[in-house]
């Protein structure tokens, strides 16, 4: 049993999911990811000199489709911390947007480490960040908890020691905050 | 505000030699953090920052920034300088800290950004 357990805590995952949506979100992300446009984009290690790149190229799509701009501002910070994230924390990863009528749905998917406790993670201020980045202005704590707050739907898995997936959605209309 | 008040308020040096200083400006948002100033995501906002390096300027590609603020007289390099000039993204130098230059356009009646 103890095995099991063990087993059990070294692949952990976090939900967040606006209540109305639940069922909707889930059916999509429990299908392989798919849409009308997918765009994909490198996010190597610690190369800040490319970061952001790719939010930005999915933001300018986005505006180019008539996308309200807040939803905007809010696909773009989310998409951005993401990229962060995986360029300060990894050892590198991919960034793959999935463009739908009425939602997007951007995958990250990175090299490890892996997240030693999400919980801890997502709390404001939490941060791992080592000097380097931090003399950059990052490492404020806040990028996960940034990413929850302009997601309609947040989904983190991570193996300690092994990878880390980070995907969210967010609907161009029927914004409720 | 306008901007140009701005930076005769801020005793400030625009960096960018064209740069439109006839923009209203409705509201500021300050701090070295980047991900603090992403918490800016409801309306177009000034940024007053100490951070000079490219992710800076990286940030108005994602909220939208009427321009940015080096405090504490700090001065961007020339390649920051014209990623901001691609973006039409004036730049602003004031030897003023931070905390002077906030209080100073705070009086002048310049508000927090909603956040």
């Amino acid at each position: 049993m103890q095995d099991f357990a063990a087993a059990r805590s070294e692949m952990a995952e976090y939900w967040n999911i606006r209540p109305d949506l639940e069922e909707e979100v889930r059916r999509h992300l429990a299908a392989p990811p798919e849409g009308d446009v997918m765009l994909e984009s490198l996010i190597p290690e610690k190369d800040f000199n490319t970061a952001g790149k790719g939010s930005a190229e999915v933001k300018n799509l986005l505006k180019r489709l008539g996308v309200d701009p807040e939803i905007l501002r809010r696909v773009a910070v989310a998409a951005y911390e993401a990229e962060i994230n995986v360029a300060a924390h990894s050892r590198g990863g991919i960034m793959s947007s999935y463009i739908h009528d009425d939602f997007i749905h951007i995958m990250f998917q990175d090299k490890g480490p892996g997240i030693a406790d999400i919980e801890q993670a997502m709390i404001p201020g939490f941060s791992t960040a080592d000097e380097m980045v931090r003399e950059l202005g990052f490492g404020a704590g806040l990028g996960l908890p940034n990413i929850q707050k302009n997601t309609d739907a947040l989904h983190i898995r991570s193996e300690a020691g092994g990878s880390t997936m980070l995907e969210f959605i967010i609907y161009f209309t029927n914004n409720g905050r | 505000m306008y901007l140009k008040d701005i930076v005769t308020i801020l005793e400030g040096e625009v960096l960018i030699p064209d740069a439109n200083l006839d923009v209203t400006v409705p509201c500021a948002f300050a701090s070295d953090l980047i991900s603090d100033i992403l918490m800016c995501t409801k309306e177009p906002t000034l940024l007053l920052t100490g951070l000079t390096n490219n992710q800076v300027i990286r940030l108005a590609d994602m909220i939208d920034i009427v321009a940015i603020i080096f405090v504490r007289g700090k001065r961007p390099l020339d390649e920051i300088v014209e990623m901001a000039q691609e973006r039409n993204l004036p730049l602003i130098c004031t030897k003023l800290t931070m905390y002077r230059s906030s209080g100073l356009l705070y009086n002048a009646g310049l508000r927090s950004c909603k956040i």
